[in-house]
């Protein structure tokens, strides 16, 4: 960011000890322990994608703060190496390296740098990395592997849960969901991890607690609308909530300050757009998962959600008689 | 009715003109730096759709293809669109004031666009009946300014933003232009 200089007003001042880096770290601290539930279970190859994950974001971050000449030690407000982690966390665990280094650098610059670095960017840049590694890659980044803890082998393929309840209805039990013990992303799969890492968040204050609640409160009322509508093939409420990327997406994707709306009601109908979306894609339309999808797509939304939302001015649209 | 649904939703989401065809750039790029202009210019567009849809259909019906005329289609099409659009422009003006400063400034410009065109052609090209086709250019026309009033509101937010010098204006918004295409393919294979 640009140093300029700022004058101070006269006292009252308010001082926090908040900031940039102190936020990230929080969130970081909230990941670690689903993250670390992918390593025990996706072995090597996970930590190896997470390492290449972040350093891409990093260097990347680095180049274009060169390039700009601007300080290039940004890098130490931790925001891009928690890009780097959130993109791994939504990759499939033995995904080639080179493509984890592409899709941080995608992110980074076209989803980041490009719209004038943190706090402008319009759209969540380690999701618009995934997309990105998703329509390029589309055989790669569907390759989902059995965990190493349920087999000898390393690299059996499967489904992952969502891709068998679609094309082959087998609903995968809720324990396992709930654990993690299953193919799918590197980090999307323990759904208890995930639940603590963002309760943990909502505690903190980091992120606004309407976010998650109304995207989950939107998924569970869709899945009993879509469940009426095409008899049962939606699945339980509970299916939905553990599987695939929503425990991710609602805790820690679709809560990012930059890209979330900034007014409370406009959380609201941001929350509320996503959980429809979500559901309307997993159950009517071509792909197994769109958590990814329904987010960019509310990104983009957020600038006009933000001025139809805008709270009244004490006083505004008042008239004297 | 299912199926008219089906194809407003076909033609406003999944195979959005500008985000996956990628037909009416340039309005999409000229005009969507205001949100008011957007919706200004994404309802002229739907409107000059919904005649095209009308008038091409009715031409390709009776008379291209009982006279064997269809390789004139292109030609046909675009006397017939630009011409019948001038009418209308002028009939506005004359009788509703109102409802000419909100489109009228926009319909010349957009007659010959080739989202209009493309609108006639794929009418033409999927044999739509006229209720089909006029719910085609209906999903299409809504399709579009949903997608124009999203950027003009993207734009009007990158107005305050850091953007490099040389990646300011127009280059940032094919970058949001794509970033939304993106978001838009979660839409496909939606209703098989």
């Amino acid at each position: 960011m640009q140093k300029r200089k700022f004058t101070l007003a006269i006292a009252p001042h308010i001082n926090t000890q908040e900031d940039v880096s102190k936020t990230m770290l929080l969130v970081l601290y909230a990941l670690l322990p689903a993250l670390g539930w992918g390593f025990y279970v996706f072995g090597l190859p996970a930590f190896w994608l997470t390492l290449t994950c972040v350093l891409g974001a990093v260097s990347a971050e680095m180049l274009m703060q060169y390039m700009r000449k601007r300080d290039i030690w940004v890098i130490k407000d931790l925001s891009a190496v928690l890009t780097g982690i959130l993109l791994a966390m939504c990759l499939s665990p033995n995904l080639p390296l080179w493509t984890g280094f592409l899709g941080s650098w995608f992110a980074i610059i076209i989803g980041k740098a490009l719209f004038g670095g943190l706090g402008y960017n319009i759209f969540n840049p380690a999701l618009l990395g995934r997309a990105f590694l998703a329509i390029s890659f589309p055989l790669l980044m569907t390759n989902w592997t059995v965990p190493i803890i349920n087999t000898d082998l390393s690299a059996v393929t499967t489904a992952t849960p969502l891709a068998l309840s679609k094309f082959e209805h087998i609903f995968t039990s809720l324990q396992t969901l709930f654990f993690g013990m299953h193919g799918g992303c590197l980090g999307e799969t323990s759904a208890l991890f995930l639940l603590l890492g963002g309760l943990f968040l909502v505690y903190k204050k980091v992120i606004d607690f309407r976010v998650p609640l109304s995207i989950f409160t939107a998924v569970a009322l869709m899945t009993v609308l879509l469940n009426f509508f095409t008899q049962g093939q939606a699945g339980t409420i509970f299916y939905n909530f553990f599987a695939g990327g929503l425990m991710i997406g609602a805790f820690f994707m679709a809560t990012d300050l930059v890209t979330s709306p900034v007014t409370p009601f406009g959380n609201i109908v941001f929350g509320i757009g996503i959980g429809i979306i979500v559901m309307v894609i997993r159950v009517l339309g071509g792909l197994p998962e769109g958590v990814m999808f329904a987010i960019l797509f509310m990104n983009g939304l957020v600038p006009l959600i933000n001025r139809h939302t805008w709270p009244r001015r004490l006083g505004q649209g008042v008239v004297n008689k | 009715m299912v199926e008219y649904i089906l194809i407003f939703i076909s033609a406003a989401l999944i195979n959005n003109f500008v985000l996956s065809y990628f037909l009416g750039i340039c309005p999409f790029f000229g005009v969507s730096k205001k949100t008011s202009s957007a919706v200004s210019m994404g309802l002229a567009v739907t409107f000059v759709m919904t005649i095209t849809a009308i008038v091409t259909n009715l031409l390709n019906t009776y008379f291209l293809k009982p006279f064997d005329l269809t390789y004139l289609t292109y030609v046909a099409f675009i006397l017939v669109i630009a011409s019948l659009v001038q009418v209308v422009e002028m009939f506005v003006k004359k009788t509703s004031k109102p409802l000419y400063n909100i489109l009228g400034i926009y319909l010349p410009l957009i007659t010959t666009n080739c989202a209009i065109f493309g609108l006639a052609l794929f009418g033409q090209l999927r044999d739509y009946g006229l209720m089909q086709n006029i719910f085609f250019a209906l999903g299409a026309g809504f399709g579009f300014t949903l997608a124009l009033v999203i950027m003009s509101g993207i734009r009007e937010e990158l107005e305050f933003a850091d953007v490099p010098k040389y990646f300011q204006g127009v280059p940032i918004a094919f970058l949001t232009a794509g970033s939304l295409a993106l978001a838009f393919m979660g839409f496909a294979g939606l209703i098989s």
